[in-house]
This record gives C-alpha cells, structure tokens and sequence, in this order.
C-alpha cells in the first residue's frame, strides 16, 4: 500500500484533506526526533527559484540534503534560460521532468505550480506562486502549532497584523478551519480579513471575531499569530498610531495562558519587540526550524513510502 | 393568431430570447457565436411587455447545444433558447449554469499564469449571492462583469 501523497503535488492547501494534513505533521515530527539521513539517497530534487526567495530556498534544500538527496537547480528567474530566451514555464518544466526526482518551485505568477504540475512528469511542491499559495508556509505552521499544543483541534488563535493581503494567514485560517478552531483576527480596518475568507469560515460553521487591539483577547489565546503591517500601505501619523495597537511587547504577556506560543512567519521588522524573545512564549524562531521539518516531511512522503513501510 | 416577431422571422435556427438587456452584444463576443457564415440579427433593448427590455439574438441554420446554452447563463441566467424548425418553435429550453467553462473567457487576473502558456483558461462557477468563478490556476474568484473576451 501506498501513502496517499505518494507521487502527489502539493500546490494548495485545499487540495488536502484533514487526514493528509494530519499525516504531513505527524511525519514532520518523527523526523524532527528520528533522522533519516539516507531517505532521499540517490534521489535529486530540483530547486526551482524563477523568484528569489533566500529562506524558503534555504530550508528547501536543508530539508533534502538532511534526508540524503541531492540538489539541482537555480535561485532567481533572472539567471535562466526561460527568463532569457522567452522559454515557456511549460517547456523548462518538461526537460527538469527528465532530470529529476521531483521538484520544488517558486514563481512570481499566480498558477505557476498548477501548471508546472499539469506538465510535469514528477511530483510538484509549491514554494509560492505570486500572491496565491505557500502551502509548504501553512504546513510548518501546523506543525508547530501541534508542536506546541499537541493537538490542532478546537484552540483559540488570534491572528494580527496584514489580515488583508496575508496570504500566509488566509491559507492557516482555512487548514485550521479543518479542525474547528476559534479565531481572532486582530486588525486596522483597512488590512481587515477579506470577506471572502469570512464567508468560508461561516459556510464551514467556524467561530471568530473581529478586534482592534491584541489586549482585547490574549488572555484567551493558545496561539498569537503575528504579520507585520506593511509601512508603505499607511502614512507615517496613521501608521505610527496603528503600530501600537498592533505590536506586541513584554509587558502585554502578564495575563495570559501557560501553554500561549507567539508565532510569526518571519522577518520580523518591529512588531514584536525583542524583550518577548526571551519569554516562555516566544517560538517564531523554533517555527523557522520547523519549516526543514516540514518540508522533508512532504519530500519523504512525496518521494517515498518509507513511513507507510514503518505503520 | 400569431404574434408579430420584434425582430426578423427565420426558417430554422435557433433564438436565444430573455437576455437581460446590456449582455446580447457581450454573448455575441465572448461566445464568438459571429464566427459563422450563417445570418444573424439581434434585437437589443426590447421591450418584454411590463417595464423591462431584453435582447435577443437569431442565428439561422445552428442549433445551439445544450452545453453551449448552459455558458450562456453565466452572462444571461434568464435567457430562453427556443429551436425553431420551419418558422416555428419546436424546442423550448432555460439555461442551467454550468460547473466550469474553459477555453472561452480569459483571466482577469494579468498576472495568471494562463495568460502565457499554452493551456486553456479554466474556471469553476459557484453561485451564492453572485455568480463567481475561481481560476484553476491562479485561484482567484471573480464576478462575471470582472471578464473580458479572449484575444
Ligand atoms: N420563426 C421564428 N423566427 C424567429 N424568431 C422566432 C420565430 N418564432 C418565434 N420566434 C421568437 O422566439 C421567441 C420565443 O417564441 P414564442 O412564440 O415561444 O414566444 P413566447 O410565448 O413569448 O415565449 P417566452 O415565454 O419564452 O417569451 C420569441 O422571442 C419569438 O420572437
Ligand atoms: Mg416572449
Ligand atoms: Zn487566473
């Protein structure tokens, strides 16, 4: 019997059931406490980087050469064929179909991995595409989130910051709406959680509310999932009196649950000043690490049967 | 006795009536059903009889399928296909909308990646308070007023 991501693409997170988000995360964290250094031997994935992205990248190929395999590939668009020569996306992913095992891609267009999977002979894992989905992003965040509740269902997470144009949080609201959680999103008006998220969530019968401050509800929380608010979008008398209803700081984890964790994607410019760093709630930069686990969850289990030889 | 026809009688062919009015010419370009030889009049700003108008497009000597009906709806949920054989209507059909439509409207979305590559748009068609349709691939959903013909 086969594992059921076996030879899978992993482009959207909607395209996986709860069970499958499951199994990634329960994966991740037998790697996490059991390495598998000779997984991938003698397989090659290829890093497909027609937009920079250092971590993403980075924590991609720790992730293979961790399990064993190795990497090819390249790290900007502007140093290929297809960005020189007018090659189409379809083209470049036929011929790295006939180098590698499976591959890992990050594009500035939205569609990228589904296409590339549509011409691919090999499996696809989406490393982004444009504003649309980071999977491999919300499956770290799951991981750790489990990681450090030990379990995904029924939490109460507050997310801040950028709700609006966050696809980070759009793509963990909807895999946590899975798993009956509570929500609250935490935002200026105008980077507000869009309506069509919203109106998922209500079709899905999941709770949330809106607030405009962290303090409002931290002492509820399990899980405080911070973004940043972008600068640019707000001028500087708006944005400095957004900042503090949106920063989190020391002095505001007084009150709050012994089992709390703060998460964010990461980087972080001020919106967590660093004296939270050294609290027992900090976990953004465990998070980070997370993001290797997670990845060579999905490569083992794309590329291998190892973990349904094991069960 | 016979009603008098708004627009020009036709033989046989098919009337696509009930088109809420605004939308005949978009049908027209979008559907590129003035990709024939055969005659074709449309009838725009109609009056349907109580405050409203509607248009109306006769193509002579086509039967439009059933499927190619359904597209239809996105554009026209009301419209009324009417088969006519020998000057009279024989079949009589309300379009249904589909589930996905390809290969006919393109991507509002410029940075889609179907826009460069050779595959066929594809969309996926709910309906709640509006009509929306969701890209296959770059996964945004939009109204139908969002589309524009393909080039
Ligand atoms: N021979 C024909 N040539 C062209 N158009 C026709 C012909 N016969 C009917 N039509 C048109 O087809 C449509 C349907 O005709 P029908 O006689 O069923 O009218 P109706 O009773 O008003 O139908 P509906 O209830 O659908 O509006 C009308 O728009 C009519 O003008
Ligand atoms: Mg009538
Ligand atoms: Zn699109």
């Amino acid at each position: 019997m086969t594992n059921p991501l076996y030879q899978k693409d992993i482009i959207s997170i909607a395209d996986l059931s709860r069970s499958e988000l499951e199994l990634i995360v329960a994966t991740a964290k037998k790697l996490k406490h059991q390495p598998q250094p000779e997984l991938l031997k003698n397989k090659i994935v290829a890093s497909c980087f027609f937009e920079a992205s250092t971590r993403t990248r980075l924590s991609f190929e720790t992730a293979v050469q961790r399990l064993g395999g190795s990497v090819i590939g390249f790290d900007s668009g502007g140093n290929t064929s297809l960005a020189q020569k007018g090659e189409t996306l379809s083209d470049s992913v036929k011929v790295i179909s006939s180098y590698a095992d499976g591959f890992f891609m990050r594009h500035p267009q939205e569609g990228a991995a589904r296409l590339a999977a549509e011409f691919a002979s090999i499996p696809v894992i989406n490393g982004g595409d444009g504003s649309n989905q980071h999977p491999t992003q919300t499956l770290l965040d799951l991981f750790t989130i489990y990681e450090t509740q030990q379990q995904l269902e029924g939490l109460n997470i507050a997310f801040v910051g950028d709700l609006k144009y966050g696809r980070t949080v759009h793509s963990l609201a909807q895999a946590l709406s899975l798993f009956n959680c509570n929500f609250f999103f935490i935002a200026p008006s105008a980077l507000a959680m869009p309506d069509y998220i919203l109106e998922e969530l209500d079709d899905a019968g999941i709770k949330y509310s809106l607030h405009s401050s962290i303090e409002e509800v931290i002492a509820d929380l399990d899980i405080l999932y911070m973004t940043r608010v972008q600068k640019e979008r707000f001028d500087e008398t708006e944005y400095q009196h957004l900042k503090s209803a949106f920063v989190l700081n020391g002095s505001m984890l007084e009150n709050v649950r012994d089992n709390l964790k703060i998460l964010h994607p990461l980087p972080r410019i001020d919106e967590i000043t660093t004296d939270v760093d050294i609290t027992p709630y900090a976990y953004y930069f465990q998070q980070a690490e997370n993001g290797v686990y997670a990845r060579q969850a999905l490569l083992a289990l794309v590329l291998t049967n190892f973990f349904q030889e094991q069960a | 006795m016979k009603k008098k026809l708004e627009v020009q009688a036709i033989e046989n062919g098919s009337v696509i009536d009930h088109i809420a009015a605004g939308q005949g010419v978009k049908i027209l370009k979008f559907f590129q059903l003035t990709d024939t030889k055969q005659k074709i009049t449309i009838g725009l700003n109609l009056p349907t009889g109580g405050s409203q108008t509607k248009d109306l497009i006769k193509i002579e000597n086509t039967q439009i399928t059933d499927a190619q009906a359904n597209q239809l709806a996105l554009f026209a949920p009301d419209a009324t296909i009417n088969l006519i054989e020998n000057y009279d209507v024989v079949k009589k059909f309300k379009v249904h909308l589909p589930e996905s439509i390809s290969g006919v409207l393109a991507c509002p979305n410029s940075n889609c990646i179907s826009h460069s590559e050779p595959v066929d748009s594809q969309f996926y068609i709910r309906q709640k308070q509006q009509i929306k349709l969701k890209c296959h691939y770059c996964e945004k959903s939009f109204a139908t007023s969002f589309f524009k013909e393909l080039d």
